[in-house]
């Protein structure tokens, strides 16, 4: 028996994806932020990769100075009200927090961080605004966590700001690649909103990039050129049977469900292949869409996924069950998927190593989760780009300047794929990096 | 909760009705002791008053010298507290026409309570109860710009009580309670009790009773249940059988600064084991005490510097975490030198560079170090 119920209703559908993180009320906030010890040089702060002054900003809701408290998260992230809900807090903030040290609960700070954000977005105060006018221009490639970043940062020194993004909403991944019990999609957009009212740059939905002609034409018209691009879509396995029906791509299907909620369709047993977060959100996901089998299989032993610990207990208590060291060999079925067989795997001394012997798991669906494949033919048609080895762009890790010096670049395209503050920060420090190589000219 | 502050003046209702339930009370707990707390103005105002409470059933008086607010204004209250020779007329006029044992209560809003505590038992008050609230201003409406609780677009000083004035209480219950005139007189302590803590350190301090209001006014009598429990645990393992047993036991333990022994050396020492890395320590000691604890880069746990430690204990005040710092004792017990010694022998420190002063060979950290932590 499944643990939840298919959800036939969007009320059905936010109840199975309940968040996680819920909004506290001011009672709460009160409380739990008087339990902050203001600590010097204090490790949460240094665990944030955006470097939030933490203990400040809970002194400030202690107080009583909400609106403080949330200037004090923009001031460092941008994106401060979703890092709030989907940062992973506990690897990073909380998992710092001293508390830790004596087995106490440590601060819910990612919570308290949405207490002061949400507010200000709520009631829509302002908070910044743009600089005046210096004159110059920066095109932004992709509205996501970095491309957001760099153009708020961007505004505020003055600069006008044109992001063109592929699809048809800001955030990229937040809203269509986050998992649902994380933060809702009027969350995320409510955010982009508040950022774009204050800021005043413009976004080109549905207006990608793909033509040397538009490159051209970039170059031409702007000052300098900031890539947020993030990944491609999944990439290939490889193997015999991906064209069948009931086989798609974790990201592919976890932005059809944050698009389509509950009017997507998962059927009753689900194959997820991969050990990373992804992997984790889709499997969760597929059994609190209603699946009744949910099958996580990854090719080595569980302790080497690369999923946090607490992702991979989410999966197990929504009803997912982990299969481990085993290599995807075949998609089976005709025209539509019908199963997948494995070889068992070996790890020896860190080399996978499989013989002959094979196994099936039935299915009606697969969901590979096995990364994202870089943006590379695009990023190729960029004169002087240079990519690493692994296809991510090159860029010099303060200014975020590129290879080419016109281009500036920060997110998945230059991390490989990391959480949205790991871009939040990135766009900021290359607006940082644009204007001081501008300045410099 | 710190504290309150209150503006109210003595009763909301006429007299007669806390006669009658003076009168009740005494009726449904015959085996309880009933005080009667009066605040009134002229002499033949005083008889009168003290008459009908006793014929009400009141078991004692307890003469308001203390109100800070409001009654104050028109002589009554702290008014009468704050000069001993009317108090102590009063208290002779009562003394004269009470039947009933008399305490007088003792307003704090004055330089030293033993004038006050003098003059009352030169009148002849039977105890003596401390203290009264506070005169306060709790706060300032940042958008009316008028204090808390405002009236009418206006505010007044009131008086506070609660948790936050019991250090004060304690102060000056010693100085009571050590005075060789006052010291027999019965005393009974007041000001933020609110647990057996709090009962037995008043007790230890001179005090033969307590008196609890905030504490009910916030938990409502149930409240003193844990100080009853509190106080009867204690007095079981220390083996008393009465209040009277350890009443002012504390006393000779408090003395003048000029009495303590210099020679006596605590030094902070952090336990690594249970250091959860906060640095409140290390911050409190470099911004605000004498710059003894040191952080080392890569390690979240600060460490003692020995020669700049006073022993001052601010590190184990601010510390989370319970038995993590403490203060240990360095001085081997076999010295005793005091500053009133000193003084008698001729040998007390004269200038700032005097050896004698102590002091010298502090550490310093280099302005460079000193200025770390000050970011961005």
């Amino acid at each position: 028996m499944a643990e939840y119920k298919k959800p036939t209703t969007e009320q059905e559908y936010l109840d199975n994806f309940a968040q996680k993180k819920p909004l506290m009320n001011p009672t709460e906030a009160y409380y739990e932020s008087s339990r902050c010890l203001f600590c010097y040089d204090a490790p949460c702060m240094n665990a944030c990769p955006t470097g939030i002054d933490i203990p400040l900003f809970i002194k400030q809701i202690n107080t009583g100075n909400v609106k403080g408290a949330a200037k004090t998260i923009f001031d460092s992230n941008w994106i401060g009200n979703a890092c709030g809900k989907v940062c992973p807090t506990g690897v990073l903030c909380e998992g710092a927090c001293v508390y830790n040290g004596q087995d106490v609960p440590p601060l819910q700070i990612g919570r308290l961080q949405n207490f002061a954000t949400e507010q200000v977005i709520r009631e829509k105060t302002p908070l910044y605004a743009p600089g005046p006018d210096n004159g110059r221009q920066v095109a932004i490639v992709g509205a996501g966590p970095a491309g957001i970043a760099a153009a708020c940062e961007l505004r505020v020194m003055g600069y006008t700001v044109d992001i063109y993004e592929a699809k048809e909403k800001p955030s990229g991944l937040t809203v269509y690649g986050v998992a649902p019990y994380k933060i809702t999609n009027e969350e995320v957009l409510d955010e982009m909103e508040y950022l774009q009212n204050q800021m005043g740059y413009d976004i080109h939905y549905q207006s990608p990039i793909t033509t040397k002609e538009q490159i051209a034409d970039l170059e031409k018209r702007y000052d300098a050129i900031f890539l947020g691009v993030g990944l491609g879509p999944t990439a290939t396995l490889g193997i015999e049977g991906e064209n069948l029906e009931g086989v798609v791509g974790a990201v592919e299907f976890i932005e059809e469900l944050r698009m389509q909620k509950h009017k997507v369709e998962v059927p009753k047993n689900v194959v997820v292949i991969g050990g990373g977060n992804t992997a984790m959100d889709a499997a969760s996901e597929s059994a609190r869409m209603g699946a009744e089998n949910v099958y996580l299989v990854y090719r080595r032993s569980k302790d080497r996924m690369g999923a946090y610990g607490f992702e991979y207990e989410l999966a197990v208590k929504s009803g997912v069950k982990g299969v481990f060291s085993a290599q995807p060999k075949a998609l089976l079925g005709e025209g539509k998927v019908n199963g997948v067989s494995f070889y068992r795997t070996k790890d020896v001394n860190g080399k996978l190593e499989y013989g002959d012997e094979t196994f099936t798991i039935d299915c009606d669906m697969v969901i590979k989760a096995t990364g994202q494949a870089k943006m590379g033919s695009f990023l190729q048609m960029i004169d002087g780009l240079e990519l690493d080895n692994r296809k991510r762009i090159k860029v010099n890790l303060e200014s975020y300047q590129t290879t080419n010096p016109k281009y500036f670049a920060g997110g998945d395209a230059v991390n490989g794929g990391a959480e949205v503050v790991n871009g939040a920060y990135e766009g900021k420090q290359a607006a940082k990096g644009i204007h001081a190589w501008l300045n410099a000219l | 909760m710190a504290g309150f502050n209150n503006i109210e003046l003595i009763t909301d209702r006429p007299l007669i009705d806390n006669l009658k339930e003076i009168e009740e009370v005494k009726k449904y707990f015959p085996d309880h002791a009933v005080i009667a707390s009066l605040m009134v103005e002229t002499r033949e105002q005083w008889i009168q008053i003290i008459k009908d409470v006793e014929n009400a059933g009141a078991d004692g008086i307890e003469l308001n010298f203390g109100c800070p607010h409001g009654m104050c204004e028109r002589g009554m209250g702290s008014a009468v507290g704050q000069e001993p020779a009317v108090l102590k007329t009063i208290v002779e006029w009562v003394m004269d026409a009470a039947k009933i044992p008399v305490i007088t209560k003792l307003t704090p809003n004055i330089s030293d309570i033993r004038e006050p505590g003098l003059a009352a038992v030169q009148g002849g008050t039977d105890a003596l109860s401390l203290i009264n609230t506070i005169k306060s201003i709790v706060g300032i409406d940042l958008d009316s710009y008028a204090p808390y609780p405002i009236v009418d677009g206006k505010g007044t000083n009131g008086g506070y009580c609660g948790p936050a004035v019991k250090p004060i209480a304690l102060h000056m219950l010693r100085e009571l309670a050590q005075h060789e005139k006052i010291t027999k007189t019965p005393i009974s302590g007041i000001g933020g009790i609110e647990t057996w803590r709090d009962v037995v350190e008043f007790i230890l301090l001179g005090a033969s009773s307590v008196q609890v209001c905030t504490a009910v006014m916030h938990y409502g009598f149930g409240i003193v249940r844990e100080m009853e429990a509190g106080l009867i645990q204690f007095m079981n393992e220390k083996g008393y059988d009465t209040i009277y047993d350890f009443v002012g036991k504390a006393l000779p333990n408090v003395v003048e600064w000029k009495n303590l022994n210099l020679k006596h050396k605590v030094v902070a020492n952090i336990d690594a084991d249970k250091c959860i890395g906060c640095q409140l320590c290390y911050i409190a000691c470099d911004d605000g005490a004498h710059q003894a604890i040191k952080i080392t880069e890569g390690n979240r746990i600060p460490e003692i510097i020995d020669e700049n430690c006073v022993g001052c204990n601010l590190c184990s005040l601010v510390c989370p975490v319970e038995e993590c710092i403490t203060m240990e004792k360095r001085d081997d017990g076999t010295q005793h030198l005091t500053w009133a010694e000193r003084t008698e022998a001729d040998t007390i420190p004269t200038d700032f560079n005097d050896d004698r002063a102590g002091g010298k060979g502090h550490f310093v950290p280099t302005v460079q170090d000193a200025l770390k932590h000050r970011k961005g």
